[in-house]
């Protein structure tokens, strides 16, 4: 059985998640072998998991498992994957499964791979980003259980109308599971996270100050992106440290990344690169940046943004009909 | 209380990276090597600051990697550690590798382990967790802000699109996040001082490595930048949608 570890978020399925289901049922298809889901803490709606390819979920219906301890989760996962004798389990690579996949490998002595971007081969050597995205490497896994955490927007949802049986599944806890106690959340509201966004636009030193990100704003709205920024725009705080990308900040891989008076050093472009298509805009001809990208404009950010932005918003109400 | 701060080294960011012996293994020539910077700037500093705020006794340094480690190593403890472990051994597993050090730290029992939120080059994030399951204790990741009162920890972790405050008693491993402290940068005297400090080298036990790898690639090269004028941004936008088609 191929297990995939899923989690729920105000009642709905985020789009990594139903990526890795669909991710999880092509190894199962490509093995021969069940996909099933794991879902932990309260939860509702999930037949509909069904949808992108397991035809299981075990779901273990435990308040305490409504906010993450590392440990709690450990134990739950562990003993699923034993009783059903399952032969890989698949993480999303986010915040939980970086403090969970792990444990989870070192219990079972199962090999991880973390930032996986395609599909095990049938040696199970998968691909995975390295570097911080300047380059890949195929590992492989040798021990009998496997485990992988895909990078979000790596791979495509399957969608179909099937849909899975749920099952309770009970854990045998006990008061020494959970330690970690969550004292409160600080979330943006209605804005897509950077790891998860498709599209992004980021501004750098060449935006000049805090002030100008008017422009930036008005351009991510208008086509939904999450903002971001180069490394010493955050370190002045002209915008929030979470917007930081590149080697020491965020890796993200959205289908499109406009970079404005960014000048693309290399630190930043390892965290940017794996971006399916770049726009730069930048006033500098020489800016490696260009190099890097798929479409450039050589210009002023001030005069080109709001243009591109009522271009955007024009192209917008001609096609929403 | 006692602190183990885990580091490793990493290729120096500007470094353009490249592969021998078919792709096998990574370009050294020329590869300068730093501190990874979340262990160096992040878990090192605010371990240092715990002990300047009378809250740790000891703060500790362990490196898994053969002696071409050792001027890292020094490094750290120029800035300040009091000793430092070095397990000698050199591999790429990251179970191997946390194995090494949770099996040094049972032994000599640090309530506080930290490593960085992820290593610059494999960029697994995954000793922490590790080192966690492997001595049976709670783990918080991508930590940016971490206080100890009265035995009781917290921390503030980062969270897709946000932030959570966590409360946890010690003994504790946690990973590093920018935000925690502010980097360092070793004086004269640290670095006098670091010539005398303790660097133990220990054999590593036997543990089987789960993963291997096998080649690296780099990514697929662009195939060259369309530069659209200035004046003529409905192009872009029809570039955006019928050539890219990603809006
Ligand atoms: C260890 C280490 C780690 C690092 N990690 C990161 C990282 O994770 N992320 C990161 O981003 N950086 C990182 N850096 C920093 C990196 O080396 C660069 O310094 C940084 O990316 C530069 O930011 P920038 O492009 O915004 O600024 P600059 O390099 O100053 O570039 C500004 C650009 O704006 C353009 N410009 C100016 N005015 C205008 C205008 N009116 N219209 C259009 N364009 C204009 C200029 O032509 C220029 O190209 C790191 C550095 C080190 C040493
Ligand atoms: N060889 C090593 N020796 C000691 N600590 C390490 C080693 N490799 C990684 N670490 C620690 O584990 C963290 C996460 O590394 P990784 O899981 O490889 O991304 C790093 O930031 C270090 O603190």
């Amino acid at each position: 059985m191929i297990l995939v570890f899923v989690e729920q978020n105000n009642g709905t399925f985020k789009k990594a998640s139903q990526e890795i289901i669909s991710y999880a049922a092509a190894i199962g298809k490509q093995t021969s072998q069940p996909t099933a889901a794991i879902v932990l803490g309260e939860a509702n709606n999930l037949e509909a998991l069904g949808n992108y390819g397991v035809q299981k979920v075990f779901h273990v219906n435990d308040t305490r498992l409504n906010q993450l301890d590392s440990k709690a989760y450990t134990k739950a996962i562990v003993q699923i994957t034993q009783e059903q004798n399952a032969g890989a389990i698949i993480f999303s690579n986010n915040s939980t499964s970086k403090a969970v996949a792990p444990r989870v490998s070192a219990k079972l002595k199962a090999g991880l791979v973390v930032g996986a971007v395609s599909l095990p081969d049938e040696n199970f050597i998968v691909k995975k980003s390295v570097f911080s995205g300047k380059a890949f490497a195929k590992m492989k896994i040798n021990s009998p259980i496997k485990i992988i955490a895909l990078n979000p927007n790596s791979y495509s949802i399957q969608k179909s109308a099937d849909n899975a049986e749920v099952i309770a599944q009970n854990i045998n806890f006990d008061n020494t599971d959970f330690t970690v106690k969550v004292q409160s959340t600080n979330k943006v509201q209605g804005i897509v996270p950077l790891s998860e966004a498709e599209l992004v636009v980021s501004g750098g030193r060449g935006m000049k100050g805090p002030e100008n990100w008017n422009i930036l704003e008005d351009l991510a709205t208008t086509i939904g992106a999450t903002l971001a920024c180069s490394r010493p725009v955050a370190d002045s705080h002209w915008r929030p440290h979470h917007e930081h990308v590149g080697q020491t900040g965020g890796t993200i891989r959205p289908n499109l990344y406009i970079a404005v008076g960014i000048s693309g050093a290399i630190q930043h472009l390892a965290g940017v690169n794996s971006s399916k298509t770049i726009v730069v805009i930048n006033k500098d001809p020489e800016a490696p940046f260009f190099k890097a990208a798929d479409y450039g404009i050589l210009g002023d950010a001030f005069e080109v943004v709001p243009k591109f932005t009522e271009a955007l918003k024009k192209y917008k109400a001609s096609h929403s009909s | 209380m006692k602190i183990l701060v885990c580091l490793t080294k990493a290729p120096d960011t500007t470094t353009k990276i490249s592969f021998t012996e078919n792709d096998s293994k990574l370009n050294e020539a020329g590869v300068q090597w730093i501190i990874n910077p979340y262990d160096e700037w992040y878990s090192l500093v605010r371990a240092l600051e715990l002990k300047e705020a009378g809250i740790a006794t000891d703060v500790h340094i362990i490196s898994v990697g053969k002696a071409d480690v050792e001027p890292i190593i020094r490094k750290a403890l120029a800035i300040g550690g009091d000793e430092a472990i070095r397990i000698d051994a050199d591999s790429n597993d990251s179970f191997f590798i946390a194995s090494q050090i949770a099996e040094y730290a049972k032994a000599n029992q640090y309530e506080l382990v930290m490593t960085g939120k992820e290593s610059i080059d494999y960029n697994n994030s995954s000793i922490g967790a590790m080192i966690a399951e492997l001595l049976d204790r709670p783990f918080i990741s991508h930590v940016l802000n971490f206080n100890i009162q009265n035995g009781e920890t917290t921390s503030v972790r980062e969270i897709e699109g946000g932030e959570e405050t966590d409360t946890c008693p010690l003994p504790l491993v946690i990973s590093c996040q920018k935000g925690l402290a502010e980097q360092r940068i070793p004086n004269m005297r640290g670095i006098m001082a670091s010539r005398t400090k303790p660097l133990k080298v220990v054999p590593a036990s036997n543990s089987e490595p789960l993963t291997e790898i096998i080649s690296y690639e780099m990514p697929p090269q662009k195939s060259g930048v369309k530069m659209i004028s200035p004046d003529n941004v409905d192009e872009l936008v029809k570039l955006l949608h019928e050539e890219a088609k990603v809006i």
